[in-house]
């Protein structure tokens, strides 16, 4: 069996806002839903100042650990929850989903960073507040702190920075 | 900061590169040429991982999501766009050759003057009314995607002075895992404009460059009608279970 070479990557470039955001990408649940909870948080880069252009997508089970394999995550009928969303950053750099937390053990939501000026996507984790720090993937302990989420009074807030010193640990998967 | 600063640049890193005796297979994310990755590239090496749990796993689309007629970015208005009308066709797969079915890719491209509906475009070229150069679709059982579309502009932009993007079609695919996730460009055969763009040349290995190019396939050309393009897409990551391995062995 062949091994064909990956497609690499390119920058989302700063001309996806008319293409991937979408009405309700970011509402993997109604926001009313009284079982809703907020992801939300900043994207910021290595002054620390705000990206304004970045596209985050959110990938998450159910409150009980389950996988959800179901479509309408372009059509939501505001019954079916699909675990997948895509927010893009504000002005100030802001993303918020409204979703559910997430089950697993431990629970994590998947994110996957975009941008103008980065040039690949990134991945990383959100882990809920109080994951036990041998739960967490063997990262150097003064880092830990940037795949947790913190907790709010409506959810959970999670910014990425970029670049810098307190830079978010991005992950890269192993292959066989 | 004008072109022969930015190429020379570019070919520092590429001498660089061909000397060192490695072979790199991705884009790079630290490319100062690429004035806008400077602050927002991670300087720390990516923590490698096993995928576990969700990240086994991708997004379901489906016919819910996306209609059929969003394939084709030519009859999204009342009339014809400007520009040479053209089909891009080909395979995604993962790294073994098994097709990605039924899942989601989503292309946007400029229009046939370079110029982006985004209102963030400033390039004083003309919008065209019939063109919007957004499109979707589900790839085929055997992995294949299919769009109508028009031929895109080469475009300027503001990483030095006389910047020109090379032609090119924005493309966002799924796999069959999380990891798989791919945001790429999609680029025309023969550009002029390939040695000059820091975006491109981000990718330092050449035949890595290479599978970005499309292929002008003639038996894809419809008589008088449109041209033909083949770009097939490769999607690595880990793969999904012992056993599916056992059967595709
Ligand atoms: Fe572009």
């Amino acid at each position: 069996m062949t091994t064909l070479a990956p497609t690499p990557g390119q920058t989302v470039g700063p001309f996806f806002g008319f293409a991937l955001p979408y009405d309700a990408g970011s509402e993997l649940v109604p926001p009313t839903r009284p079982d809703a909870v907020r992801l939300h948080g900043r994207v910021l880069d290595g002054h620390g100042d705000p990206v304004p252009d970045a596209l985050l997508e959110l990938w998450q089970p159910g409150p009980d650990g389950r996988v959800v394999q179901r479509q309408g995550s372009f059509a939501r009928d505001s019954y079916t929850f699909t675990g997948w969303g895509r927010a893009a950053t504000d002005r100030t750099g802001r993303y918020r989903f409204s979703t559910l937390r997430p089950g697993g053990t431990p629970p994590y939501f998947a994110i996957t960073v975009l941008a103008r000026g980065l040039l690949d996507r990134l991945f990383t984790r959100a882990y809920l507040p109080g994951t036990l720090d041998d739960r967490l993937p063997d990262v150097p302990a003064e880092r830990r702190h940037t795949i947790v989420a913190e907790a709010d009074d409506r959810g959970f807030v999670f910014d990425i920075r970029l670049q810098g010193e307190d830079e978010t640990v991005f992950f890269s998967y192993t292959q066989d | 900061m004008d072109q022969a600063a930015i190429s020379g640049e570019i070919e520092a890193i590429a001498e660089a590169y061909q000397s060192s005796g490695a072979v790199e297979t991705d884009v790079r994310l630290d490319y100062p040429p690429y004035r806008s990755s400077i602050l927002r590239h991670p300087t720390k090496a990516p923590h490698q991982v096993d995928p576990e749990g969700i990240e086994l796993w991708a997004p379901v689309f489906g016919h819910q999501d996306v209609d059929p007629f969003e394939a084709d970015l030519t009859i999204q208005h009342r009339g014809e766009p400007l520009g040479e009308r053209m089909r891009v066709t080909g395979r995604v797969t993962d790294g073994d050759g098994r097709p990605v079915r039924h899942q989601l890719v989503e292309i946007w491209q400029a229009n046939a003057g370079g110029r982006y509906i985004h209102q963030r475009d400033q390039h004083p070229a003309a919008l065209d009314p019939n063109f919007t150069g957004m499109g979707r679709c589900l790839t085929d059982s055997d992995g294949f995607y299919r769009f109508t579309t028009i031929k895109p502009g080469p475009y300027p932009w503001r990483n030095h002075h006389n910047a020109w993007r090379p032609a090119h079609i924005h493309f966002s695919l799924f796999g069959s895992e999380f990891t798989q996730r791919l945001v790429t460009q999609m680029y025309f055969p023969g550009d002029p404009l390939f040695a000059l763009d820091p975006i491109y040349q981000a990718i330092t290995d050449r035949a890595a460059r290479d599978r970005l190019v499309a292929t002008y396939d003639h038996d894809l050309t419809q008589h008088e009608w449109s041209l033909g393009f083949r770009w097939d897409v490769v999607l690595t990551g880990s793969h999904r279970t012992p056993l599916e391995e056992d059967h595709a062995a």
